[in-house]
């Protein structure tokens, strides 16, 4: 019987390598691919994709289930990259915040390099409501403000989630903005506006 | 009805102002198929594939009737659902534009930069291996998705394609995953297929090439995938490149079965 077991265990140690080896070949593989199938243009650059940061490197390993050792310790060292406002000043105007969030452009090789780059918000959330044309990968955050009110507690939540999204949800489906220079401080101020201000359409 | 109308033309004429331009809805689908009363220009491209695949053309001037797409040379019908697949003669597993690309160079004794010349079209500059792929791929229409996973240069392309899928980079952290691995997502009012459900798969690797009413013109998966990783902020892939071929394996492979619907139309 134990010699059985010993040697499912040895069987089972044998493929779990095997198939990890397997898994490194094929993205030593992928990485060389890339690297010969693809080009630079515009701000879509080679570096951009070939030199995978923690966050990206580890959510392609596991895209489905990583273990919740490595999303806690993700999400802690991703919390570490967040810069809040230096003057203590959350919130800009939500009328630019609204274009920012219709905004799908920037960061495509079809865009322009070091042009004003969008945060796409209603690609993925409803936001205001006369805006009809929202996706739905994101939750909805129609009345954001309202519901959630405007203590610090939730702003500081807020600023920091759209400033790196993974620093909360490890493997999140939302772009880090703030972490990966796509929206400056003053961009990311103005969608926070949009977001808390009682006069955004968000909150009627 | 007016109102649903204008809806539409909001939406079309606000898509090229968003980062992510793709097809639409099925609804507005229904509504191009009922304005172009059933029939699909991309009738046209398959007639003028037909007439440049049986073409004597290149130095020698020679048609592309003795290409073998993988199931004899000069057989069209039911090569398309089984590819890409494993060449002997090249050792590697290849798509059928790059197939068209080896045969326009081997047999016609073109260059490899006339083999590959203007593989999309556009307004005045028609794209001979858009109309290639539509004859040819319009020869399998009815028969069952059957790629082959069995060569090992087949199960590798499975693989690296797969992996591909989810690989998460550039300045957004997308991969395809982000927007193709999930049942009934959108990006505005765009659907979005879950190409790891095999339904999903089926309708969407099914359906293309396609004439996009919005493009006027007939394009390939190659086209799609290219505009896709535009989207995911990924460099520019080059075209007919080894890294497509694997993502059409897996695509293809997720969507075994169904039943092959195209040149389709789509907006
Ligand atoms: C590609 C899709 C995508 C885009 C674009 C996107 N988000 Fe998100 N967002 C998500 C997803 C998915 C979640 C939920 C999962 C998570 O927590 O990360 C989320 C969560 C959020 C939350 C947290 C909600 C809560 O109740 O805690 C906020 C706030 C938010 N997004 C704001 C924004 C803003 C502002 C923008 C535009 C600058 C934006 N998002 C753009 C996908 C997206
Ligand atoms: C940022 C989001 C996004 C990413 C990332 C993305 N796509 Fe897409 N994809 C779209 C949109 C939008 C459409 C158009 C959907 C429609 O027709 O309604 C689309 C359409 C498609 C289609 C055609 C669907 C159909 O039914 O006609 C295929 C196939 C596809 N994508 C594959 C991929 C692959 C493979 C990748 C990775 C290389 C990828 N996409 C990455 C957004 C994305």
């Amino acid at each position: 019987m134990k010699i059985i077991l010993s040697a499912i265990a040895i069987s089972l140690f044998v493929t779990g390598c095997a198939t990890a080896a397997m898994q490194t070949d094929t993205g030593k593989m992928l990485v060389a691919r890339l690297e010969e199938d693809f080009s630079s243009k515009g701000p879509a650059t080679m570096e951009r994709m070939l030199n995978q940061d923690e966050v990206q490197k580890a959510c392609s390993a596991y895209p489905l289930d990583m273990p919740d050792e490595q999303m806690e310790a993700l999400q802690a060292s991703q919390l570490k990259t967040v810069k809040y406002p230096a003057d203590g000043n959350y919130l800009g105007v939500w009328k630019e915040g609204e274009k920012i969030a219709q905004n799908g452009r920037g960061m495509q090789s079809s865009d322009q390099v070091k042009g004003t780059n969008g945060g796409n918000c209603y690609a993925c959330h409803q936001l205001a409501k006369e805006e009809i044309s929202f996706g739905n990968i994101g939750p909805s955050l129609y009345r954001y403000g309202k519901l959630k009110g405007d203590g610090e507690a939730v702003v500081k939540y807020t600023w920091a989630k759209i400033y790196n999204s993974q620093a909360f949800t490890a493997c999140s489906n939302m772009p880090r903005f703030g972490h990966s220079e796509i929206l400056t401080e003053k961009q990311i101020k103005d969608v926070m506006a949009l977001l808390f201000d009682k006069n955004s359409p968000v909150n009627q | 009805m007016r109102l649903i109308a204008s809806i539409f033309a909001a939406l079309i004429t606000m898509i090229p102002l968003q980062g992510f331009a793709g097809n639409s809805s099925t609804d507005e689908i229904a509504k191009y198929r009922q304005l172009l009363a059933d029939g699909n220009p991309a009738e046209l491209w398959e007639m003028r594939g037909e007439e440049l695949w049986k073409k004597k053309i290149g130095p020698q001037s020679v048609s592309l009737e003795q290409c073998d797409l993988g199931k004899g040379p000069g057989v069209v019908k039911g090569a398309y659902v089984e590819l890409p697949r494993y060449f002997k003669d090249v050792n590697k597993v290849m798509d059928l534009e790059q197939r068209l690309i080896h045969c326009r160079i081997t047999l016609q004794k073109l260059t490899p930069e006339q083999a590959a010349a203007v593989p999309f079209g556009s307004t005045g500059n028609p794209s001979d291996i858009e109309a290639l792929v539509a004859y040819i791929t319009a020869a399998s229409r009815g028969m069952k998705i059957a790629v082959s996973t069995t060569h090992p240069k087949e199960q590798a392309a499975y693989e690296l394609g797969k992996r591909f899928f989810f690989y998460r980079a550039g300045a957004h952290d997308f991969a395809c995953a982000t927007c193709h691995s999930k049942d009934k997502q959108r990006i505005r009012l765009q659907e979005l297929p879950n190409l790891l459900n095999r339904t999903d798969a089926q309708n969407t690797y099914s359906t293309w090439p396609a004439y996009r009413v919005s493009q006027g013109e007939v394009r390939s998966m190659q086209h799609r995938l290219s505009d896709c990783m535009r989207q995911q902020r990924f460099p520019e892939p080059r075209y007919a490149s080894d890294t497509i071929t694997a993502l059409i394996m897996f695509m293809a492979k997720n969507a075994e079965g169904g039943v092959y619907d195209a040149p389709a139309l789509k907006r």
